[in-house]
């Protein structure tokens, strides 16, 4: 495996909590599933979470500082994960270091990973300041996950201007914590409206799923268990997309709808009122 | 969706809220791609306006400048009804802006510069500038 043939692949959102950490859990469990050599790399780390939710909070000794120190070895710091090993966590620091990683370290941290992963996801910190800035120097590609709601379609908007900008490319979507009820209610933002607003390529449509919660809870993201639910199906299909499969999305608009919708469906098609 | 909601909804009297998300969200990603606050683009449609009153007179009530985005590209659109022409006395030899001698309306305006304005209904053209575009 070389450098140039690894996919270096950005995870950002811009704005906080929207599901940025989950995805990059829940991707890098199924991409290793599937067969990929993966490494996570929590660029985060005063607010570092990705540990806890691949349950590998306790088997943290060392970070991405440390090798650049070279107080240990990369293989040292990687964390493998034990159910299923072909993946690997990576935390950038922790809370007592002082600033980010620079782009050069980045780089350099990045393109140590790349030598011996098929896949290399960055979990970006939220916001577009140093840490966002640095941690996509070092990526090739990038996921902008967002919800559809105005303060996240927006900030993942000025995250895309400064991927952009850093020639970053292909960047795609993930549209995260969609409730097919409300979007047929008019109530929420639709998946057009988003692809068209941000302009990007849908790489994955994950509904709300409380088993997100749930399976933060226990440390297990969702893709690692043999029976999925849906938002795990989601995140399944991201990563079989992401490795070039075909792989139909779903239609959120086809998913049971309530009583009242199917009504105000109903009476909205025959009036042509609204 | 409290009941209240539904019913203005049923009845027509409130947009969709999802419409409402959609319509703010263009508006302010427009400014926020252009880097434009309201009050540096307040400013720019005062002097477009008075580059463009040099020439014509305009309605300036009804007259719109404002920033739209599509597929990522943002442009500065202006809408501008015109009242008529400024007459041919006003204009510098070097603008190049060519006039209608036959227009009986601006022989008129050329012989009398005071000549009362017409009525609004009469402005017809309208102005669209969409070269502006900003590439992000």
């Amino acid at each position: 495996m070389t450098a140039t043939s690894a996919r270096i692949i950005l995870i950002c959102s811009g704005k906080g909590g929207v599901g940025k950490t989950t995805l990059t859990a829940n991707l890098g469990i199924a991409l290793a599933r599937l067969g990929e050599t993966t490494v996570v790399l929590d660029a985060d780390f005063g607010l570092r979470n990705l540990d806890l939710l691949l349950g590998l909070e306790n088997r943290i000794v060392y970070n991405a500082q440390d090798v650049l120190e070279a107080t240990c070895r990369l293989e040292q710091a990687l964390v493998k994960h034990k159910q299923e090993p072909n993946l690997s966590l990576l935390p950038a620091g922790n809370a007592r270091m002082l600033d980010w990683l620079t782009s050069d370290d980045m780089n350099k941290i990045v393109g140590m990973l790349a030598d011996r992963a098929n896949f290399v996801l960055i979990d970006c910190p939220a916001g577009i300041e140093t840490g966002f800035r640095n941690a996509a120097t070092a990526a090739k590609e990038a996921i902008v996950i967002t919800t559809p709601e105005m303060a996240a379609v927006r900030d993942a908007d000025r995250v895309i201007g400064l991927l952009h900008t850093q020639g970053v490319a292909p960047i795609q979507m993930v549209l995260n914590r969609v409730r097919p009820k409300m979007v047929a209610n008019q109530e929420m933002l639709g998946v057009s409206d988003v692809t068209d607003i941000l302009a990007l390529p849908l790489l994955g449509l994950v509904l709300e799923d409380e088993q997100v919660i749930t399976s933060t809870n226990r440390g297990e993201p969702l893709t690692l268990h043999g029976t999925l639910s849906p938002a795990g199906r989601a995140y399944m299909n991201v990563a079989r997309r992401l490795r070039g499969e075909e792989v139909a999305l779903i239609d959120p608009t086809r998913e049971r709808q309530g009583l009242r919708a199917r009504l105000m469906g109903k009476i909205r098609r025959t009036t042509g009122l609204f | 969706m409290a009941l209240f909601d539904f019913l203005q909804h049923l009845l027509g009297l409130q947009k969709p809220s999802a419409t409402t998300a959609r319509e703010r969200l263009q508006l302010v990603l427009a400014h926020d791609r252009s880097d434009l606050n309201p009050e540096l683009l307040e400013r720019m449609r005062r002097e477009i306006l008075e580059v463009v009153q040099k020439y014509v007179e305009i309605d300036i009530e009804s007259g719109d400048v404002s920033l739209t985005t599509d597929d990522r590209v943002t442009a500065l659109v202006a809408n501008l009804p015109i009242r008529r022409a400024r007459p041919l006395s006003s204009f510098s030899q070097k603008t190049g802006v060519r006039t209608n001698p036959s227009d009986p309306e601006l022989l008129a305006l050329v012989a009398n510069p005071e000549m009362p304005e017409p009525s609004p209904s009469k402005s017809s053209e309208v102005i669209e500038v969409q070269d502006a575009a900003i590439e992000p």
